[in-house]
């Protein structure tokens, strides 16, 4: 059986250790060997993405150490996934163990799909559900086709959430429109990032969403704090907390 | 230099109005997917567009000296400029020696960079900007908003009211078609009284010595038949080996700019009308220097299509304007730093990196990346503010240790609550001017996975 290390963002670790949990206990839920390497932080994108990159090099180096004995890493976070597959390759490039690494970190869904072959999901979510196509997961991480590029439509998301019973998945007029979060892009650009969100969150409504999934927490925290301000009922969910009670084969 | 954060914030306060702009754009965006969905081979087209672009600038100076000699043999006038005042003085020159006054010109985002509208206006030429977009700006005496769609920023009734004043159309009348006439008999009027025409390059084919314009209005047509002179401003990058690439391109750009299976008019130049005389400027201004940088090498592929801008939603929601350089959006984030960082400097971080621009690139420019390698690229030389750099070097010695990061998350987890709302809210922190933060979890997941059972 592989041994899978289980990489939490930092900021989920700290703010929403709900989808920590839940991103467990799907992986459990397969029987799988799963690890926590307690050592772990942050896989160093808010530096790298604000031009600082040798700051975030010890980062980078650290999670080498960290995750590099195990067959997979698994994170539920397109982004963080990205950074390692990515871009860890300028300050990796060369170290033992860095391809191996890079080859086996996964996105949650992918993991699922890809990597543990999962095609049955046996559970019940009876809710409208807008999904949300994180922009890292799309089109860096190829989880699913992008609207620009004229290929065959697939979706590695969709194809899990659509078994569950009685969840209706509903259709956006643009279907994989970045939110505006983009990490310190956020703050940065505050202006432009919230007309963003708002307009993301309006194409939902349009829908009948009655949930925004998605598979980064850190977009669904802009959407989220955009809808708590604005009171709206509209929730935010992970990919994995809707899929921890499901059973997965 | 204003940042484009500062620059865009009229832009977007002005909600109904970045409404429109992204709806417009988007309107596009559709269009092009809709005729980049009926060719089959689309991604095998970029594939091979890519290529072409990646050997032509491998090769770039054989190429060009190719052109040359081929151009020349066809009896055009070959002219070598290395930066955008160079450009200038020679059209100064060739108009001043057959004594033109009056020039009209065919779009060209060369033009635009080189600031040849108020120089020659400067020397007493009258110069008249004749794709209507363009001509639009003009009279506004504002530069092009986009590459390829100058006035997008403008509703029918700005141009109403513009055309009332400048060229005595009824007030209050914004119907298109009243004011495409209105704005067609004043430009018939220039395009006769023209003594030499000035068109941009789209392509310029090395084997062959000739070059390529595509308009949709025939403008630059008109503008080269009638006028003896015709001068064509390129940059060195819009080279191609050979007829059969031009193939290629021309199937790839008007689908990617604006949805058409080709532009209206595709017209190739391969020599003076009889009796007049044909010149080519050919510019490097700063292009040699971004084929020197093997992280940037890729944007001097750039066909101006704007597909990238009008898939950018950074761009469709705070407009041309707010860039502060003459070609906006993803690819003129990458160019406009190049040339200059220091006033460029914030452009490479006007982006979410969503990545849209990348995929929907004719020519495979991986712009997000370029993007991102820029920031790197502006940090390395000490273009980033203290505070940010402060602030991340902060971020990474915390995260760098454990005990730091569990530390800062339990502090900030525990006190936040505790915070005023008016002290955790203040105009310092910018996250919270429309949103809240997310509501602080007493345990932290590590917290939580001792609880769980195995």
């Amino acid at each position: 059986m592989p041994k899978v290390g289980l990489f939490i963002p930092c900021y989920v670790d700290q703010l929403y250790p709900q989808v920590g949990l839940s991103t467990l206990r799907v992986l459990r839920g397969l029987g799988l060997d799963i690890e926590f390497p307690e050592e772990q932080t942050c896989c160093g994108q808010p530096m790298a993405n604000s031009g600082c990159g040798e700051d975030a090099r010890p980062l980078a180096e650290k999670f080498l150490r960290i995750f590099a004995r195990y067959d997979h890493v698994v994170a539920p976070s397109g982004s963080c996934v990205s950074m390692v597959r990515n871009h860890y390759e300028q300050w990796l490039a060369g170290k033992p163990g860095f391809e191996h690494l890079r080859d086996n970190t996964f996105e949650l869904c992918e993991y699922l799909v890809d990597v543990a072959k999962v095609t049955r999901v046996d559970g019940d979510f009876a809710r409208k559900v807008g999904l949300h196509m994180s922009c890292h997961g799309l089109r860096e991480l190829r989880m699913a086709s992008s609207s620009e590029r004229m290929v065959a439509p697939f979706n590695k998301v969709k194809v899990l959430l659509e078994q569950l019973r009685g969840i209706q998945l509903v259709d956006l007029k643009r279907p994989d429109e970045c939110c505006g979060f983009g990490g310190t892009f956020a703050v940065a650009e505050e202006a432009v990032s919230c007309l963003m969100g708002q307009d993301r969150i309006r194409d939902h409504e349009q829908a009948g969403a009655e949930v925004i999934a998605g598979f980064d927490m850190s977009c669904l925290m802009h959407l989220e704090g955009l809808l708590t301000r604005d009171k709206k009922p509209m929730q935010v969910l992970h990919v994995a907390q809707i899929l921890e009670h499901a059973r997965l084969s | 230099m204003k940042g484009h954060a500062e620059s865009a914030a009229p832009f977007v306060a002005n909600e109904p109005r970045a409404h429109w702009h992204d709806e417009s754009l988007w309107f596009v965006r559709v269009k092009r997917d809709r005729q980049a969905a009926t060719v089959p081979e689309w991604e095998d087209l970029r594939s091979t567009a890519s290529a072409i672009k990646a050997h032509t600038l491998s090769r770039l100076a054989d190429y060009l000296e190719e052109f040359e000699r081929n151009a020349t043999a066809n009896g055009i006038h070959v002219h070598w400029a290395r930066d955008g005042a160079e450009h200038n003085a020679i059209v100064l020159k060739i108009l001043n020696d057959h004594g033109v006054k009056r020039l009209v010109k065919s779009k060209s985002m060369l033009t635009e960079e080189c600031h040849l509208n108020p120089y020659l206006e400067a020397h007493g030429i009258e110069v008249t900007d004749t794709d209507l977009g363009e001509r639009i700006v003009q009279m506004r005496k504002e530069p092009p908003s986009h590459i390829v769609l100058p006035a997008i920023h403008l509703k029918k009734e700005d141009i109403g009211e513009l055309f009332h004043i400048q060229l005595g159309t009824e007030k209050g009348a914004s119907d298109p078609k009243y004011l495409t006439e209105a704005a067609r008999g004043h430009l018939r009027e220039r395009f006769l009284g023209a003594q030499a025409g000035l068109t941009g390059v789209n392509f310029a084919i090395a084997s062959t010595g000739g070059v390529v314009v595509c308009t949709n209005e025939g403008n630059a047509d008109m503008g080269t038949s009638l006028p003896p002179i015709h001068i064509a401003s390129m940059g060195v990058e819009k080279i191609v080996p050979r007829p059969r690439d031009l193939a290629i391109f021309l199937r790839l750009l008007a689908r990617s700019a604006t949805g058409q299976p080709v532009t209206t008019y595709t017209s190739h130049f391969h020599g003076p009308l009889p009796g007049g005389e044909m010149h080519v400027v050919i510019v490097d201004n700063g292009r040699a220097r971004i084929l020197g940088e093997e992280a940037f090498r890729r944007s001097l592929s750039c066909i101006r299509c704007g597909a990238c801008m009008n898939t950018c939603p950074v761009y469709r929601r705070s407009g041309g304007y707010s860039y502060g350089y003459t070609v906006p959006g993803p690819i003129g984030s990458i160019l406009g730093p190049q040339r200059d960082p220091a006033a460029y400097g914030s452009l490479p971080f006007a982006s979410s990196l969503c990545g849209s621009c990348t995929d929907v690139c004719p020519v495979k420019i991986d712009l997000h990346h370029e993007l991102l390698a820029f920031r790197q690229e502006l940090a390395k030389k000490g273009y980033l503010p203290w505070q940010k750099r402060f602030s991340m070097w902060v971020m990474g010695q915390v995260l760098a240790r454990k005990w730091a990061f569990l530390l800062g998350g339990r502090l900030m987890r525990t006190l936040m609550p505790l915070l005023p709302r008016a002290l955790v809210y203040g105009p310092w922190n910018p996250w919270g001017k429309q949103r809240e933060l997310p509501p602080m979890p007493r345990e932290s997941f590590r917290d939580l996975l001792k609880k769980e059972p195995r």
